[in-house]
């Protein structure tokens, strides 16, 4: 009796398989892409993560959303403007129904800005300048912030808008909480504005989402695709996931690694696409501790001599690095952000220049002409070549005398080891996702940031970060951000080595615009 | 035989509670789980709270507790990452990993024992010579290499075989297979040959030199001074002798096939438990982490029951009761 149940589920498969395959072959213009690292959840407000907010900005909408450029552009609000200092009024889209057909209203995103401020989720921090969202009328929304937040609305493109009434339903009024054991309806199932629909979702193993031709976008913010269904899957090792692009089995690989790029592009078939990332690599000194904890140099901290710092920074040969351990795939930074970011300018960019001759003078004027030994902490899979970098930066210290022990962990380990305050001497890499340099300063700069773990302490720097964080006028607030860059730049608390560059691995027919925040929008591809 | 048994149990539960004591003090060393659940704006205060919520400032021994009772009762937690119970998670990778393993092991009996039988009797022969030259190759490459190689080979020069994943699967509702579909098929001759190359040298060399031994003994002698057919003495009497060795490796073999698979499944990108295990670890999600070696400890200490029972079977000196042989003795 089972067996036969099984043998007719069997057949069934099959034919519906095969039925499949011939209705869908005629038009289907299919879109397979891997990457490293699948979506942890489909919840929008539970996971602050890059491959989560990809998956899931292709199902659900934010008011507003960013074009290739990364600037922004109208999506679910039609069009925003600061009512009074510190409140901003959105004007809603008409017309605009979620995949499951109910009607978007301005109910919507107050109740989704409500979740993303609860305590299980992890967009906080984005939002949590919010004193209150309130409905005006159905397709007008106000956003009471508790000072004046000039830069509300590039917080909120993170913040997708979500049905209540489907919510309410489904019982997931709220994120995800770790401290339950059950799993959450939204944790697999959506149900979003957005330019994709999801019809499969085994996670880590395949995703499966279909173009919602209702999408109120195609259009207006970007022609109709072509693209008729999405194929995701997570290909853990790098080599199988070029192996699979070279064999035509994907279409697309978001992270393809840097020395398999050449091979790629050499394929009649496939190729490469390269942009720099909103993301700087940098090394990080401590200059607040009296003492460091794993040095020759005992009783004092040779990191708070400014003459040490910069000859640190003149003995690192960052076109070596490039050149070397980037295979070309880098560009040498002179501050701790990346072009693309608002307050970035060309002039901050400029390096010192590499010069072991004046690194030795320096290092001897400050009393340590035989150097000195120190721990450099290092991630081993956080940033491309992360351990290398660090390597080829000991040799380059030894130049100088400066005896550096690296310590090369994982990630997991190495920021625990920063958040501890464990470290003298450290590498980090950050990325902006608000393109603003207020967030550089705020976790950074500030002598209360809570990345900032080189506890350097400059009030006027404090000063400056607080005032723009509400400053509205435009032209004010430039100066500000212009005269901290200068303060934070001058003290060498962080040596910048490089902007990250990505590369996405495409087959050539295939037309996606690359976008500096490694954050395909699917909605922009094409098939030629 | 039942108090043998019961023996057997009493010191499997044992084995459980020491692996999981030990496995679970290493987690300390996985590094911070809380850094990888949060963005990078996440204040302080909220890291701190969600330790609180996690149990993660609890004293080791508390959380060791609550993990032992919790893992008794067939619960492992919520995924750190996947914020899905742990136990569906396994339950939903487990037929991958077991398919996989199941081919690799009846691929490697099925190679590894005929040609053992073949250089065990004819150990002098050019064939012989060659297919042991031939297996120091597959006992000494890394899996690995063998793994990408063969996708160089079969999937990007020749585009015969699918490079990663299963293919196209059926789902039977408790188990979802890719034995009833082509895709399927194709999708698990790589990774099927890579997982069982080393097993199928090992029982290749095993039952080579096992056959070696015991067509010495005596008795083969008198079988053939009696006439029997060499079928009959190779296949008879010699193979059936030389299986009990080889029944423990291949046991504990199939164990550490499903422990192991982790490499060929990251390889192949198999959907299976060890491409949970790896992505877990990465994350410092310990409930998928503990859940697991606790799981492949579980697996060894059955199969090893499982080899000492059937040892009954087989050898039927290990019938006679202990006490009984004992007494005899003196």
């Amino acid at each position: 009796m089972k067996m036969t149940s099984y043998a007719l589920g069997f057949g069934l498969a099959v034919a519906s398989a095969t039925a499949g395959l011939t209705a869908t072959s005629a038009d289907a213009k299919p879109l397979r892409w891997a990457s490293q690292g699948d979506a942890l959840t489909l919840d929008p407000h539970a996971q602050n993560e890059g491959p989560t907010s990809t998956m899931i900005s292709q199902m659900y909408d934010s008011l507003i959303l960013r074009d290739a450029e990364l600037k922004k552009i109208p999506g679910l609000a039609t069009s925003w403007s600061a009512v009074e200092p510190s409140v901003w009024e959105f004007k809603l889209r008409e017309g605009v129904t979620f995949h499951e057909g109910q009607p978007f209203t301005a109910d919507d995103v107050v109740f989704s800005f409500n979740r993303a401020l609860s305590e299980t989720s992890d967009f906080k921090n984005y939002v949590n300048s919010i004193e209150e969202v309130k409905k005006v009328d159905d397709f007008t929304v106000r956003i009471t912030t508790k000072g004046p937040n000039p830069i509300l609305p590039d917080q909120i493109t993170s913040i997708r808008i979500m049905d209540e009434e489907w919510s309410r339903e489904h019982g997931v009024e709220k994120p995800q909480d770790y401290a339950s054991q059950e799993e959450t309806f939204a944790v697999r199932n959506t149900n979003g504005t957005g330019p994709f629909i999801l019809t499969q979702r085994d996670p880590g193993i395949e995703t499966k989402l279909k173009v919602n031709d209702g999408w109120w976008g195609w259009g207006v913010t970007d022609p109709k695709t072509n693209v008729t269904e999405v194929t995701y899957t997570p290909v853990a090792n790098a080599s199988t996931r070029v192996a699979a692009l070279l064999s035509g089995e994907v279409d697309y690989v978001l992270d393809p690694p840097l020395q398999d790029l050449k091979r790629i592009d050499a394929q009649p078939n496939l190729k490469v696409e390269q942009i720099n990332q909103i993301r700087t690599i940098f090394y990080g000194l401590d200059v607040g501790a009296d003492q460091l904890r794993n040095s020759s140099v005992t009783g004092k901290n040779p990191f708070q001599d400014p003459k040490v710092r910069e000859a640190m920074y003149k003995a690192i040969d960052v076109e070596a690095i490039k050149a070397k351990t980037m295979r070309g795939l880098s560009f040498p930074a002179g501050i701790i952000t990346s072009p693309g970011v608002h307050g970035f300018t060309e002039d901050l960019d400029a390096r010192l220049p590499y010069d072991v001759d004046a690194a030795r003078s320096l290092l001897a004027e400050a009393g340590y002409p035989d150097g000195f030994e120190i721990h450099l902490d290092c991630p081993n899979n956080r940033s491309n070549n992360d351990e290398a970098i660090c390597q080829a930066t000991v040799g380059m210290l030894a130049q100088i005398g400066i005896k550096a022990n690296l310590n090369a962990r994982p990630k997991s380990i190495h920021f625990k080891a920063l958040q501890n305050k464990e470290s003298d001497f450290y590498m980090l890499g950050w990325g902006v996702p608000t393109l603003d340099s207020h967030y550089v300063f705020s976790y950074l700069g500030a002598s209360d940031g809570s990345w900032n773990f080189t506890n350097f302490s400059d009030a006027r720097l404090d000063e400056l970060t607080d005032a723009m964080e509400v400053e509205t006028d435009s032209a004010k607030r430039d100066a500000m951000i212009a005269e901290a860059w200068d303060i934070l730049k001058a003290s060498n608390v962080y040596l910048p080595l490089h902007h990250q560059v990505i590369a996405w691995g495409l087959n050539a027919d295939l037309e996606l615009p690359i976008v500096p925040n490694d954050s395909p929008a699917l909605r922009m591809a094409m098939w030629k | 035989m039942l108090s043998y048994v019961i023996r057997r149990l009493i010191q499997a539960a044992i084995v459980m509670l020491v692996v999981a004591f030990v496995s679970f003090s290493m987690f300390t060393f996985a590094g911070d789980p809380v850094n990888n659940m949060v963005g990078q704006e996440a204040s302080q205060e909220d890291r701190e709270l969600l330790r609180e919520r996690l149990g993660l400032n609890d004293p080791f021994i508390v959380q060791f507790g609550r993990f032992v009772v919790n893992a008794v009762q067939g619960q492992f937690g919520l995924s750190y990452q996947l914020q899905r119970p742990v136990e569906d998670l396994i339950a939903e990778r487990m037929p991958a990993t077991l398919e996989l393993v199941a081919v690799s092991a009846v691929l490697a009996l099925a190679v590894g024992i005929p040609f053992g039988v073949m250089c065990g009797i004819n150990r002098d022969g050019w064939f012989s010579r060659t297919l042991l030259t031939v297996s120091l190759v597959g006992v000494s490459l890394p899996t690995f290499v063998i793994g990408i190689f063969m996708i160089y080979l079969f999937s990007v020069t020749w585009g015969l075989l699918p490079s990663f994943g299963r293919g196209p699967t059926v789902d039977l509702g408790w188990w979802s297979t890719g034995f009833l579909t082509t895709g399927g098929w194709l999708a698990l001759i790589m990774p099927s040959i890579t997982l069982s190359l080393f097993q199928t040298t090992l029982i290749l060399r095993l039952v080579r030199a096992e056959m070696l031994e015991v067509m010495r003994t005596d008795y083969i002698k008198f079988g053939r001074a009696r006439g029997l057919s060499n079928k009959a003495i190779n296949f008879g009497h010699a193979l059936r002798n030389t299986l009990v060795p080889v029944i423990t490796i291949a046991g504990l073999n199939i164990g550490s096939l499903i422990a192991f698979s982790i490499i060929t499944e990251t390889v192949f990108n198999w959907p299976g438990m060890g491409l949970l295990f790896i992505k877990a670890v990465e994350f410092a999600d310990v409930p998928i982490m503990a859940a697991y070696l606790v799981m492949v400890a579980f697996v060894f200490v059955v199969i090893n029951l499982v080899v000492d029972l059937l040892y009954f079977a087989v050898d039927p000196r290990l019938k006679i009761d202990t006490g009984a042989a004992v007494g005899r003795l003196s």
